[in-house]
């Protein structure tokens, strides 16, 4: 075995007077205290969520205050950690909406399951699933951590599309086959 | 038994495959033979043929003769017989095999018709799968998956028709979704005997309805909602309730009358939602009456017993035992069995019985048939009894002969298994006179007169088998767990006959079997686990000396008739 001996060079003033060093520590400081912050204070403060940002999955609304869902099922079939729970039910015969039949009569995500994986969006075919911004969530107990229907219409608001496929049908159906 | 004739088979060349099947046989049915699915529509095995569909087009061909001679052409090619080939497509519904048959099912221009065919049915068809019931158990989704061309080229306006008519108590019709496959006009008219159904209006307007002032309101109306290949015929008591997709599927026995009419019963996580027939071709054919598919309702019937009670008390199961066994240790005991119980059930009833030393009853329970699928004699299980020696004769429609050697005194206990015993004629007085252990799913005027009390299993929350009017024993499966507080039917009576120092068994399927196999003689060598889904016919000889109720239904003849005949 072999030592390889390694000579260690003597300080130089500058380095024994310890002032550069200083002097290039406070301009680190003082450029940052004069730079556009780039930290939040959260959570007073909250980041901008880019679209497309899987948060919390909610329900919407059409921009004439209909509730999209259909109660198909297919979101609580497709759901991988069995997040949702729909009990269908049937739209009363005196709605306006009476037409599109079927809505949910209770929805629940159980946001202690929900892995924001966004498969329910993907394969709902009335678009009234949809993971939006709000990504941080809490409670303070397991039942209050279950979004029921009244509070993921709440999160989730109107969604500003213009297909309105139900009252097109409604029309087609009140127009009759003679208008073609 | 008489064994049928052998059919007269045909050999067909099915998409190269060669195979032999019953002469008179469609096209449909042989490729089934074959593992080949042929979609279809409008054809269905237990109707008429209407061949309207157009989806089951085939290619046919047979081989060449010269028509002077009758010599065979050969192709000198493969050096086999030339085929003609019909050089247009034909129905393969309404094509019975003949000898030498060549058949394509899967040629280019047969996938080219299914395109078209499926184009033209989806030309009109609503977008309703989201909230259409039949969506996972479509025939026009799944075909339109596998035949279809996969996209439209419609853009038109989609015709309009009445969506939301209810046909009759029990169906909702929704025409733009038919299919106007004539399904269940066919199944009115021939099987229910009741022609409501019509077509009105031509082309892409034809209609389905009901005749002014009919309903659809038979009690066989449900069967078309079953056969219609779409979403068009709906059931109103499953209307919205469940995804198909989730329901567990269960095979069961109707437990209406002594038909025994096979089902299949549809839960998801411990709830039943629906009850569909189950095709046995020797029993129901593919159909059941709407009466037996409301019968999962007494499942969570507000009067169902969870709480096992001795002397006016909660108790538990050991409690309970000891207590009737305390009563019936007073000997003059009477045991009434039940014709709704099981084979196994009734074989422990006969046991418990044999235990106390007393006389078992049975409450017969007679109605009008209906010539189809409900027989008279309404408990599902009377040759049971019979067949496992509980009774030796025909059961009387009520219990005036117990009431008899009550007045007299010479019953003082009475172990009911199930029945309940004001509804079979006892008076309160009479029930008054006696200690009732009962033994049973649902309350009534007995379980309030009861002493002690032992909640137990519908059919749908245990295993076990009929037998039914044509002595074919018939098994049905647990479906759902029973409520909690609820005990097996066979751990009460077994723990009772212990209880009672009689021959118990081990309080199950598997011990009772054995006990039966060696018992009786009818089922020596049957077991539980090998009886076929479609049942297995017992030999009735023994009780042939006995008029039954029943009148001729489908599938069956009394035996005085089928003498007579
Ligand atoms: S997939 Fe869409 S329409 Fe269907 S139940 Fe879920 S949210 Fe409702
Ligand atoms: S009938 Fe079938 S294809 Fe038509 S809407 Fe219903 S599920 Fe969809
Ligand atoms: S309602 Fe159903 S069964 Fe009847 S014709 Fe239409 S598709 Fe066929
Ligand atoms: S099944 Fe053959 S035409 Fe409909």
């Amino acid at each position: 075995m072999s030592f390889k001996t390694v000579e260690r060079k003597p300080l130089t003033l500058a380095e024994r007077t310890y002032i550069p060093q200083i002097l290039g520590g406070m301009k680190t400081t003082f450029k940052h205290l004069v730079k556009p912050k780039e930290t939040l204070e959260y959570p007073e403060a909250r980041p901008a969520i880019l679209p497309g940002y899987r948060g919390v999955p909610t329900l919407v609304m059409d921009p004439n205050g209909r509730e999209k869902c259909v109660s198909c099922q297919l979101c609580e079939f497709v759901c991988p950690p069995k997040a949702i729970r729909i009990k269908p039910g049937e739209i009363a015969a005196e709605s306006t909406n009476a037409h599109v039949e079927k809505a949910p009569e209770e929805f629940d995500i159980d946001m202690l399951r929900c892995i924001y994986c966004g498969l329910c969006q993907e394969v709902c075919p009335e678009e009234a699933i949809w993971l939006q911004n709000v990504f941080s969530v809490s409670g303070y107990s397991r039942d209050e951590m279950v979004n029921n229907k009244q509070r993921l219409y709440e999160l989730g608001g109107t969604l500003p599309d213009q297909h309105f496929k139900w009252d097109k049908k409604k029309a087609a159906e009140e127009a009759g086959n003679d208008a073609h | 038994m008489i064994q049928p004739a052998q059919p007269e088979l045909v050999t067909v060349t099915i998409d190269g495959k060669e195979v032999s099947v019953p002469k008179g046989t469609n096209v449909i049915e042989a490729a089934r033979l074959v593992g080949t699915d042929v979609p279809h529509y409008c054809y269905h095995p237990k109707l008429s043929i209407a061949g309207n569909c157009r989806m089951c087009l085939i290619e046919m061909g047979m081989p060449m003769a010269d028509r002077a001679t009758r010599e065979p052409i050969m192709d000198p090619e493969t050096g086999k017989q030339k085929i003609g080939w019909i050089p247009r497509p034909q129905i393969g519904c309404a094509t019975n095999v003949a000898p030498g048959m060549h058949i394509k099912t899967q040629s280019p221009l047969i996938k080219e018709c299914r395109e078209g065919v499926m184009e033209f049915l989806l030309i009109n068809h609503p977008l309703d799968c989201p909230i259409c019931d039949q969506a996972g158990e479509c025939k026009l989704q799944e075909q339109a998956t596998g035949y279809g061309r996969g996209y439209s080229r419609f853009i038109e306006q989609k015709n309009v028709k009445p969506k939301r008519t209810q046909l009759g108590p029990r169906v909702m019709l929704d025409d733009e979704r038919c299919v106007l496959c004539s399904r269940c006009i066919r199944f009115s008219k021939e099987v229910a005997k009741d022609d409501v159904l019509g077509f009105v209006d031509r082309g892409s307007y034809s209609t389905l309805t009901c005749y002014p002032g009919k309903e659809l309101a038979n009690n066989y109306s449900l069967n078309t909602v079953d056969i219609c290949p779409v979403g068009a015929l709906t059931s109103t008591d499953f209307r919205f309730k469940m995804r198909v997709w989730f329901l567990k599927q269960t095979n069961s026995i109707d437990t209406e009358s002594s038909v025994g009419a096979n089902t299949v019963v549809w839960s998801r996580e411990g709830v039943i939602y629906r009850i569909t027939p189950r095709r046995n071709d020797e029993v129901n054919d593919t159909w059941m009456a709407d009466s037996g598919r409301v019968l999962y309702k007494e499942v969570q019937a507000a009067n169902r017993l969870t709480a096992i009670s001795a002397n006016g008390a909660t108790a538990t199961l050991e409690g309970a035992i000891a207590a009737a066994a305390e009563l019936a240790k007073g000997g003059n005991v009477a045991v009434v069995g039940s014709g709704r119980s099981s084979v196994e059930e009734q074989f422990l009833t006969k046991k418990l019985a044999a235990a106390v030393d007393g006389e078992a009853f049975l409450v017969g329970r007679v109605g009008e048939g209906d010539g189809l699928l409900i027989s008279a004699d309404r408990n599902p299980n009377t040759r049971g009894a019979l067949v496992t020696g509980l009774i030796d004769k025909l059961p009387e429609s009520d219990l005036s002969a117990l009431g008899a050697e009550i007045d007299a005194g010479r019953v003082k206990t009475i172990i009911s298994v199930g029945e309940d015993l004001s509804a079979a004629g006892l008076s309160a007085e009479q029930l008054a006179k006696v200690a009732i252990v009962f033994i049973g799913t649902h309350g009534s005027d007995t379980t309030a007169a009861a002493k002690v009390v032992i909640p137990t299993l519908t059919v749908f929350e245990k295993n076990g088998s009929f037998i039914n009017q044509q002595f074919r024993l018939q098994k049905f499966a647990k479906a759902i767990p029973g409520p909690a507080g609820a005990i097996d039917d066979l751990v009460v009576l077994d723990e009772l006959i212990a209880a009672l120092g009689g021959e118990a068994t081990d309080g199950d399927l598997k011990s009772v079997w054995k006990s039966l196999n060696a018992e009786v003689s009818q089922l020596a060598n049957v077991t539980y686990a090998n009886l076929p889904a479609t049942g297995l016919l017992l030999d009735s000889s023994a009780w042939a000396g006995l008029s039954f109720p029943e009148g001729e239904s489908l599938h069956f003849k009394p035996a005085a008739a089928e003498a007579s005949a």
